[in-house]
């Protein structure tokens, strides 16, 4: 009986060891893999993660086994639902905290058109042409604060929705 | 003046798992004690020991998994394990082959996967499995029942506890004094030797419907059974699953070729089926959710039970067929759900 | 002629529960009229659509009757003053309708004259006037559907005009243990009742109305055949139908009274039917016969907490204070205050909230049984048994704990009627009506995330384009210019050279 027991339990240690190394080692589609994982990430291209956008995000994710936690407006859930879909044991919390949503407003008493925010934007969420006013599409505006830092005459604040 | 405020629905539910497991323990009462006055006691010395297995191996897990014991404790699902492993298992067992198995059930098959509500597989059932390929031998020591068989010899309380605690039997005594094949395992052995049902039906041990003491057994069985439907602790799906899933086979078969085949009577008497259709299929955790998804369910397990005795090696087959439509169930939940009112009947399935 | 009921149940509903119907204790006495309050509290939000805009000023004096509010949008009611007397406030005050915290409120201080507007009791004769003009005189009497859902009827009637119907069905059906109001209408007030129905056929241009009844109310049914015998319109018919929980709901009645499902996500409109509670059919006949606008409503007051249930008739915005007061006042056993029934009703943290249109039950009701600790679900499938919808609460809950949305749409939550029949029957004491308001809560956060995710990298994928596309175009633009120079000549360059320096100098 010892024996039967022995043999099944070493059987069983190569299979479980086996298994865990392809799932974690073999390559997987990977192309396909950056999509969903891009599809989980909140859009917002602000590149707080330190990636210039989502996509490059996910990629840095997936390819180079980037840390899942560096999102800030996708909040501790998109760091849950990355462990998951990546079949990672650890859900560490974020690596800063998890921003409130929040939208900017420009100023137009102060704006003076020069048009660095527009194209600091990066879903052109801020309309004006040069050296006239600009502003912020509300339903648009992700909240990546990026048009913050380019504004010469700093007219440009957030304010929580 | 101020009030407190609650949650809708203002009305508390008045079911409770606790109750509906004391009632399934109650039903069981009446075939214990057929069981005891045709078999000995020594199915209340399993008892004690799978209950004891049963309920230390539930407090070492919560412990293990830091919940407060006495929450899984109070809901009497591991009384309940124990007691339906100690009537799936020969009166005469040694302590350790019921601990292996109550242990096996509690720890490995409801534990391990979640606790209760979350199990796969029906404990119970899991930990029969178990000892039944570690202990064969041990399985396989059934005693007759009462039936007046000069050449048997019962045991005392004593002998049967002694049996219990050290697993040998008083001096006197050889294995072949004290246990006698099951009507089950006569039958096949019988049918094997190509005898025909009629001569194998002459046997002593057979009685009306299936063996002497275990068609009575049977019997209160079926009584706590119906009592359990009425009280509403059980619907009817499963149990009426696993008679046509057991009998319709049979009676076909029987009809075909009474002489090489057994008759539904005697399949539904004998063994454990009747106890598989109204206590062990009727688990609701590892069975089907759906209405219809329980009459699939149950009627898979009954055609297991058949399939198995007939062309399969164990002798019951029970076990396996219970266990084998746990695995089923998350197929057969995804095909039976119920269409949903206001949605097409394209919509969904079945 | 429609004589003594008939019991047709043509439809079948799955499950429900046969509740223990608490009735008697509030049926004793007939409806009970509540004296004038001294205050009136109106909110300007008791329907469904968007809140009335007040039209009246503080200090001003108002007469019953009088337009206090009117809907800004297309889906609103007018809210009339239900006495005469001076607004004294508009600001926000307890109501129901946030379980006790504040919204906006007129507030009137009753004179005691009750003095009406001149055009009071003319009845309007509705026959002679087409259905469109019978639907806009509605519109003007601020008439909801007073069966709790406060719809506002005039627009659910000329929704329903512009579809097929076939049968108009009136609710007589109370929605759950103690609530009789709809019954004491329908005993003491049958005739207007089936006023208001044939009102109802000749706005809607029909010829079936079912007035349906629950079989334990025996008396109601007399007088409803008799007040139907005494209109002798063919086409009126009475039903019966066995009391089991939740069948006064509206899709639950269409399925039952005529066999044919609401599709899901639509109204009975889609299958042919309408549906207006009988209190809602006796408003309709107060505002067109007696010229008396939505002001007041039968409310059962009930419960253990209560000394004395009743029925009242109470002016719309009486502090419910005042009306347990009269009902005896509270009992020691007093702990929560529910407008309406015990299986879906709001629990109000305070009583100074005022009577709104919604409101069709006030049940005092004592301390409840603990309710025990909530245990993993056992999967006996009890909640699968007695939901109406037929859907399978055990699995919806499983998938509301992983935060699953895909598999809550598939199995349906969006259908739960949230009636509470689950709840009720799982043994281990789950919330599960609670459980699934949050989960669909949740699947609606989820998607307005999702389509906020979606349209954000839809602009961010247009704005790379457009950069490349601007960044290509200038390359072009400097690719052709340079291609220029070139064919035109190193002295061509060398012109344009001397003229720059030329005009650098200057």
């Amino acid at each position: 009986m010892w024996i039967a027991i022995l043999t099944l339990t070493v059987i069983a240690l190569i299979a479980g060891l086996g298994l865990g190394f392809a799932a974690r080692k073999l390559p997987s589609n990977s192309s396909e893999l950056v999509e969903r994982v891009n599809d989980l990430l909140p859009q917002t291209q602000c590149a707080q993660c330190g990636y210039p956008g989502c996509r490059p995000y996910a990629a840095a994710i997936v390819e180079d086994g980037e840390a899942i936690n560096l999102c800030p407006p996708g909040g501790n859930d998109t760091v849950r639902r990355l462990a998951d879909l990546l079949g990672r044991d650890e859900i560490p919390p974020l690596a800063t905290g998890p921003a409130a949503p929040a939208v900017a407003v420009i100023d137009e008493s102060l704006c003076i058109g020069c048009t660095y925010c527009r194209a600091a934007c990066p879903v052109d969420a801020i309309v004006g042409a040069h050296q006239l006013m600009h502003t912020v599409i509300e339903t648009e505006c992700t909240g990546c604060e990026l048009c913050l830092a380019p504004c010469p005459v700093d007219c440009i604040t957030m304010r929580g929705s | 003046m101020e009030f407190e405020r609650h949650e809708a629905p203002h009305m508390v539910p008045t079911a409770n798992v606790a109750r509906m497991m004391q009632q399934v323990l109650l039903a069981l009462v009446p075939a214990a004690v057929a069981h005891i006055w045709f078999f000995g006691p020594g199915l209340v010395f399993n008892l004690l020991v799978a209950t004891a297995a049963c309920v230390g191996g539930e407090a070492l897990m919560m412990r293990l998994r830091g919940r407060p014991a006495v929450g899984a404790l109070s809901d009497y699902s591991a009384l309940v394990t124990a007691a339906l492993l100690a009537f799936a298992l020969p009166s005469l067992t040694p302590w350790w082959v019921t601990a292996t198995g109550a242990l096996f059930g509690i720890v490995v098959a409801k534990h391990l996967y979640g606790g209760i509500g979350f199990n796969i597989f029906n404990p119970a059932m899991a930990g029969y499995v178990v000892v039944l390929v570690a202990f064969p031998m041990h399985l396989n020591l059934w005693v007759a029942p009462r039936m007046g068989d000069i050449d048997y010899q019962f045991l005392t309380i004593l002998q049967t506890l002694t049996y219990t605690v050290t697993g040998s039997l008083p001096d006197a005594l050889t294995y072949d004094d004290i246990s006698r094949a099951t009507p089950l395992d006569a039958m096949k052995s019988g049918l094997n030797d190509l005898r025909t049902t009629v001569e194998i039906r002459s046997l002593p041990i057979m009685g009306d419907f299936g063996g002497v003491g275990w068609e009575w057994i049977g019997n209160f069985i079926a009584i706590g059974g119906f009592w359990l439907m009425v009280r509403k602790v059980i619907r009817w799906h499963i149990p009426l699953g696993v008679g046509a899933g057991l009998l319709i086979p049979a009676g076909i078969m029987w009809l075909l070729s009474p002489g090489t085949e057994p008759s539904p009577g005697f399949h539904m008497f004998s063994g454990a089926a009747l106890l598989c259709a109204f206590f062990i299929a009727t688990d609701p955790v590892s069975a089907a959710a759906s209405p219809k998804g329980r009459l699939v369910y149950g009627a898979g397990i009954g055609f297991l039970i058949y399939a198995i005795r007939t062309w399969g090696a164990n002798v019951d087959g029970v076990a396996f067929a219970v266990l084998i439509m746990n695995m089923a169930v998350p197929a057969i939940d995804r095909i039976t759900r119920p269409r949903i009112v206001g949605h097409s009947k394209d919509a969904g399935t079945l | 002629m429609a004589g003594p009921a008939a019991t047709y149940d043509l439809g079948k509903l799955h499950g429900g529960l046969r509740l223990a119907a608490r009735k008697s204790e509030s049926t004793g006495l007939p409806i009970q009229s509540l004296p004038l309050p001294r205050q009136l509290i109106l909110p300007i939000d008791q329907h469904v659509g968007d809140p009335a805009q007040p039209l009246v000023g503080i200090g001003e004096r108002v007469l019953k009757g009088q337009v206090l509010a009117e809907p800004p949008g297309t889906l609103g009611a007018p809210v009339h003053a239900p006495s005469s007397g001076e607004v004294v406030a508009i600001e926000p005050w307890p109501v129901a309708g946030r379980h006790g915290d504040p919204a906006p409120c007129i507030v009137i201080e009753c004179d005691g004259e009750d003095r009406a507007m001149e055009s009071w009791e003319e009845p309007i004769p509705y026959a002679e006037l087409p259905g469109d003009t019978v639907l806009q005189k509605i519109l003007q009497g601020g008439i909801v559907g007073l069966g709790g859902a406060v719809y506002p009827t005039a627009q659910k009637l000329m929704q329903a005009v512009s579809c097929d119907l076939d049968y108009l069905i009136l609710n007589g059906a109370e929605w759950g243990p103690y609530i009789s109001c709809d019954d004491m209408l329908m005993r003491e007030r049958a005739h207007d009742i089936v006023s208001g129905a044939r009102i109802l056929l000749h706005a809607l241009q029909l010829d079936c109305a079912y007035i349906v009844v629950e079989s334990d109310k025996p008396e109601a049914i007399r007088q409803l055949a008799a007040a139907m015998t005494d209109a002798g319109d063919e086409r009126l018919t009475l039903k019966q139908i066995p009391t089991i929980y939740p069948s006064g709901g509206e899709d639950q009645l269409v399925q039952l009274v005529t066999n044919r499902e609401v599709p899901s996500g639509g109204l009975p409109t889609d299958i042919g039917c309408l549906v207006q509670n009988v209190g809602t059919a006796a408003a309709i006949h107060d505002w067109l016969q007696a010229g008396e606008p939505l002001i007041s409503r039968i409310t059962t007051i009930t419960g253990d907490g209560i000394a004395n249930p009743m029925n009242v008739r109470a002016r719309i915005g009486t502090p419910l204070a005042e009306i347990a007061e009269f009902a005896g006042g509270y009992t020691e056993d007093a702990r929560h205050l529910v407008i309406g029934g015990p299986m879906t009703g709001k629990s109000v943290s305070n009583d100074r909230v005022p009577l709104v249109k919604a409101t069709n039950c006030i049940l005092v009701m004592s301390a409840l049984p603990a309710n025990g600790p909530e245990l993993p679900c056992i999967r006996c499938g009890e909640c699968a048994a007695v939901c109406p919808v037929q859907l399978l609460p055990q699995q919806i809950f499983w998938y509301a704990c992983a935060d699953d949305e895909a598999q809550l749409r598939e199995y349906g939550l969006i259908d739960c009627i949230e009636c509470g029949c689950c709840d009720l029957v799982c043994p281990s004491h789950i919330p599960l009506t609670y459980d699934f308001r949050m989960a669909k809560a949740r699947i609606r956060e989820l998607a307005d995330e999702k389509a906020r995710a979606e349209r954000a990298r839809r602009r961010f994928e247009a704005r790379n384009e457009r950069r490349q596309r601007e960044q290509s175009e200038r390359e072009a633009e400097l690719a052709r210019q340079k291609a220029e120079a070139r064919q035109a000549g190193p002295d061509a360059i060398a012109e344009i050279l001397k003229r720059k320096r030329r005009e650098d100098g200057d």
